[in-house]
């Protein structure tokens, strides 16, 4: 696990450069895909090509291995790094060459074919600029696409005149991107062997695609006699038809460019005439095109992952960088914190878990917050999150338990093989919510002595610069049940659903939803319920979380039979209930809860679409308000309901863009992370803060949101919905 | 095919590329001007006008050598199909080492014959699927120059062609 002083460190050097970048990825994405018609048409026929070729992996292999030969090509299968290696140095050393020339390929870093080839004493050279730089810098990229994405221009000038000391000292972009140019042109030129990546293979035809911007891989397989390819086993595809939907997407969903300056569709070996670079005689036509070429397929754990349930989706990914750009912490600290070996980002759990392990997993995974945004970003529609929380779980099981005596006490549902204490704590959290609010005011103030802070900084992890929730005495169940319904002729009947923090902590939006849920005619039931184990899930405890949602169904199961709907004021509980629980439950049970689930906005927009009066809720004329959504709200796609609701109650409303609050439940309370918390963060003060803003009261969504915000502003956030009540 | 082709240009333009038109008997004059010396260049595989169009009455050398390709500023070869919604390119790598002369140089002028402007990107993939099919074939898909953005800001010219010209060769009446 990277710890708060690692953190900080790479806050410090690298976190400008990383989030100026990523963001400015992140942005293209949206406009480019924002352009494109048939978007999620395209991502559905891209998961598909995956999904289907990943099913009949081993017959593809059969035919392309089938269809290189009869190009003339040769096709080794490797088992793992060291196999992969001692190939790829037999070629080189077959072909006596001195120099080879690499273009990027995650998969060759994955193998650390350099490290091996250099040992043999062959000059190694990087072609693509970003990777050069690292080379020449000994560094480790810190991004799947934009390898040196965490330098700045400054840093890389002063390399560059550092090590290579030019006559004019290098300065601007163009001249360290020429000087670059120059170098590596030479160097390609003088090379035997080049080692490329490959982005797709069509079995049909041993049709490769490489995707690239620079040109620098057209030099490496053009330049060269001898072109080695090394990819992944799961790269490949039925036929060449299938790269259609992979070319419209990768670029966009990278770097945000419509399409790369280069797709080379490379069917090796390739009619290029081999050149001697320095003849001033032979016309090029005149040269033969005598290549050879190796296709070096990597296993390395590959076909273990296509077994495994859980894992089988990250051989999906066509690794576009999607999930990482649109990370709010990988924004902050970059792959080198939020990655493994070779991979990083959202998928990286995935990846370094299959490739690596759990243990090199483990150093990265709590990076990722299950906020969501990378879901809709990936261009295969891979479920990142869940992959992380499957990982997680595994790490946890893993693990000894600690058995605590603190815990213990807290955590009466527990998991068996049990995860880390401070996750317990988390994933526990509504034995601590319900011993919370039977025993406040005491427990708050208790909470807040320097001496239980200094504990639970000590025994949980709990960040002491953290304001705890404060659990109210009366519960919103209790206020409920004591209160006869104030709705004669209901329109339609409602059970609202009292989760953890609505029900012991924020009981005002509670009373609120309820008061504008009777104002639209609706008939409003709050029966206890069991928290609906996004705590525990969080945490990666998946079996307590089950349980959970196990017994939430149970509970509300009965209601949903009386033909009540379920509204839902916490986004992330929402969530639970129409995205995780289909991983958690029985298909029926999970349709039933999903298709009658609604987030309340989104149930007052339809109440009020389907003929309900704003007139009997509260409204305004032209008040200004600033609008914080959700993660996961809005990657279910529901901002908009609040914001049309808002605006018909006579707001006017400004929304933030940025992609979380940073705070994503427990994280920002744990102290490794405060401060990526707080970073995070920033980004929305900024926003809450800037012109025609500053003034404005916020409302938010999420009880996160509300707690990062009130940490954030002197402006107290609220609920949207107490906005509405009368 | 007005339509394709104006989305065509529409794409170069936002690229930065470009783009003139020009009938085949035209086309000598146009490519000439076009180029920026030292020139090298393939010849084309259509047939123009009477015969192969060789370029042997423009300043450009054809089939140079590789000390000459390394000297050249523009090199000029023919583009197999144009992608109208995108500006794409595709090119082919054929034993006339177009693929150096394309690539080695600061500007690359491509020859494309209106008729070859295909519509879409589907449309592209579909028609390189049917030529792969029947020969092995390989191309690039070349949209705009060569860039990267890996020096703290994005740059023409990285590694291939600064710049990019296309000729449009419209049908003769
Ligand atoms: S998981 Fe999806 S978004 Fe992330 S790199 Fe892979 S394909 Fe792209």
């Amino acid at each position: 696990m990277a710890t708060a002083d690692e953190i900080r460190e790479l806050m410090r050097t690298e976190g400008a450069a990383i989030a100026e970048n990523t963001q400015g990825f992140n942005t293209g994405r949206y406009d480019s895909v924002g352009d494109l018609e048939d978007y999620e048409d395209l991502k559905r026929a891209a998961r598909g090509i995956k999904e289907d070729a990943i099913e009949e992996l081993p017959e593809l292999l059969d035919q392309l291995t089938e269809t290189v030969e009869a190009n003339g090509g040769t096709v080794y299968i490797a088992d793992d790094a060291a196999d992969a290696n001692e190939y790829i140095r037999d070629v080189a050393d077959e072909r006596a060459a001195d120099r080879v020339v690499k273009s990027k390929s995650m998969t060759s870093e994955e193998i650390e074919v350099n490290e091996a080839l250099e040992a043999d004493g062959v000059d190694v050279v990087e072609t693509d600029l970003g990777e050069w730089v690292l080379q020449i810098a000994d560094e480790a990229p810190s991004h799947i696409v934009a390898p040196a994405i965490h330098k700045s221009r400054e840093s890389i000038a002063e390399l560059f005149n550092e090590q290579f000391d030019p006559d004019e000292p290098l300065e601007t972009a163009a001249e360290l991107t020429h000087f670059a140019r120059e170098k590596l042109g030479e160097q390609i030129i003088d090379a035997e062997v080049g080692i490329t990546g490959a982005n797709f293979i069509a079995a049909d035809t041993g049709t490769m695609a490489l995707v690239t911007s620079e040109g620098n891989a057209r030099k490496t397989v053009a330049a060269t006699d001898t072109h080695v390819a090394v990819a992944g086993v799961e790269k490949v595809i039925p036929t060449v038809e299938d790269l259609h939907p992979f070319i419209e997407l990768i670029g966009r969903s990278g770097t945000g460019q419509d399409i790369t300056s280069y797709v080379s569709l490379l069917t090796p070996p390739v009619d290029t005439p081999v050149v001697d670079f320095t003849d001033d005689e032979t016309p090029l036509s005149e040269f033969d095109s005598d290549r050879d070429f190796h296709l070096v397929l990597i296993d390395n754990g590959r076909l273990e992952m296509r077994d495994d349930e859980q894992l089988r989706e990250t051989l999906y990914c066509i690794r576009c960088s999607a999930c990482s750009n649109s990370c709010a912490n990988f924004q902050s600290v970059g792959g080198h914190a939020f990655g493994g070996e070779t991979y990083s980002g959202g998928i990286a759990t995935g990846w370094e878990a299959g490739i690596e392990g759990l243990d090199v997993a483990e150093k990265f995974n709590d990076l990722c917050t299950g906020c969501t945004r990378c879901v809709n970003a990936c261009p295969v529609g891979i479920d990142i999150p869940w992959i992380n929380t499957v990982v997680r779980d595994r790490i946890n099981r893993d693990k000894e338990a600690p058995g605590e005596w603190l815990v213990d006490g807290l955590t009466p549902d527990e998991e068996d093989d049990g995860a880390p204490l401070q996750k317990r704590f988390f994933g526990n959290f509504e034995t601590v919510a319900k011993l919370g609010s039977a025993t406040a005011p005491v427990s708050n103030w208790l909470a807040d002595t320097t001496l239980a802070r200094q504990t639970m900084s000590r025994v949980l992890g709990i960040d002491p610069r953290r304001d705890l929730p404060a659990f109210e005495r009366e519960t919103l169940v209790d206020w409920a049940g004591d209160r006869d319904s104030q709705v004669t002729n209901p329109e339609r009947r409602a059970v609202l659903y009292p989760d953890l923090y609505t029900n012991h902590v924020q009981v005002e939006r509670g009373k609120a939803a309820v008061r504008v849920l009777e104002s639209l005619g609706v008939d409003v039931v709050v029966p206890p319920a069991p928290s609906s184990g996004r705590a525990p899930l969080s945490q990666g405890m998946v079996a307590t979380a089950t349980d959970h949602a196990e017994r939430v169904t149970k509970a509300l199961e009965p209601h949903i039979a009386d033909g009540r709907d379920v509204v839902v004021i916490e986004p992330s509980d929402h969530a639970m209930f129409t995205r995780e629980y289909e991983r958690l439950l029985d298909e029926s049970s999970f349709t039933d809860i999903a298709a009658n689930s609604y987030e309340v906005f989104e149930y007052v927009f339809g109440l009020l679409d389907n003929g309900a009066s704003v007139d009997s809720l509260s409204t305004v004329t032209g008040a200004e308000i600033a609008y914080h959504s959700h993660c996961q709200q809005r990657t279910l796609g529901l901002e908009a309901h609040t914001v049309a609701v808002l605006e018909e109650c006579g707001y006017d409303v400004v929304t933030s863009d940025v992609e979380c609050c940073g705070m994503a439940g427990s994280f920002g309370y744990k102290s490794d992370y405060y401060e990526l918390s707080m970073d995070v963060g920033d980004r929305l003060r900024t926003q809450l803060e800037d012109d025609g803003v500053q003034d404005r009261p916020v409302v938010a969504s999420g009880t996160s949101c509300l707690e990062q915000i009130d940490a954030l502003l002197e402006r107290q956030p609220r609920h949207p919905i107490e906005l509405l009540a009368t | 095919m007005e339509s394709k082709r104006a989305s065509f240009e529409g794409a170069l333009e936002a690229l930065g590329v470009t783009v003139s038109s020009t009938s085949e008997s035209e086309l000598e004059a146009a490519v000439t001007e076009a180029v920026t010396e030292p020139a090298v260049g393939v010849a084309l595989d259509e047939t123009v006008g009477d015969g192969t169009f060789s370029l042997v009455e423009t300043p450009i050398t054809v089939d140079p050598t590789p000390a000459a390709l390394r000297e050249a500023t523009t090199g000029v070869t023919g583009a197999e199909l144009g992608v109208g919604d995108y500006g794409s390119l595709v090119l082919s790598m054929t034993e006339q080492a177009s693929e150096l002369v394309s690539l080695f140089v600061e500007r690359h002028v491509a020859i494309l014959y209106e008729e070859d402007i295909q519509p879409d990107m589907d449309a592209a993939v579909a028609e390189l699927d049917e030529r792969f099919t029947e020969t092995n074939g390989s191309a690039i898909i070349a949209t705009g120059p060569s860039a990267t953005a890996d020096m703290g800001a994005l740059v023409k010219g990285a590694h291939g062609p600064k710049e990019v010209h296309v000729i449009i060769v419209e049908e003769e009446d």
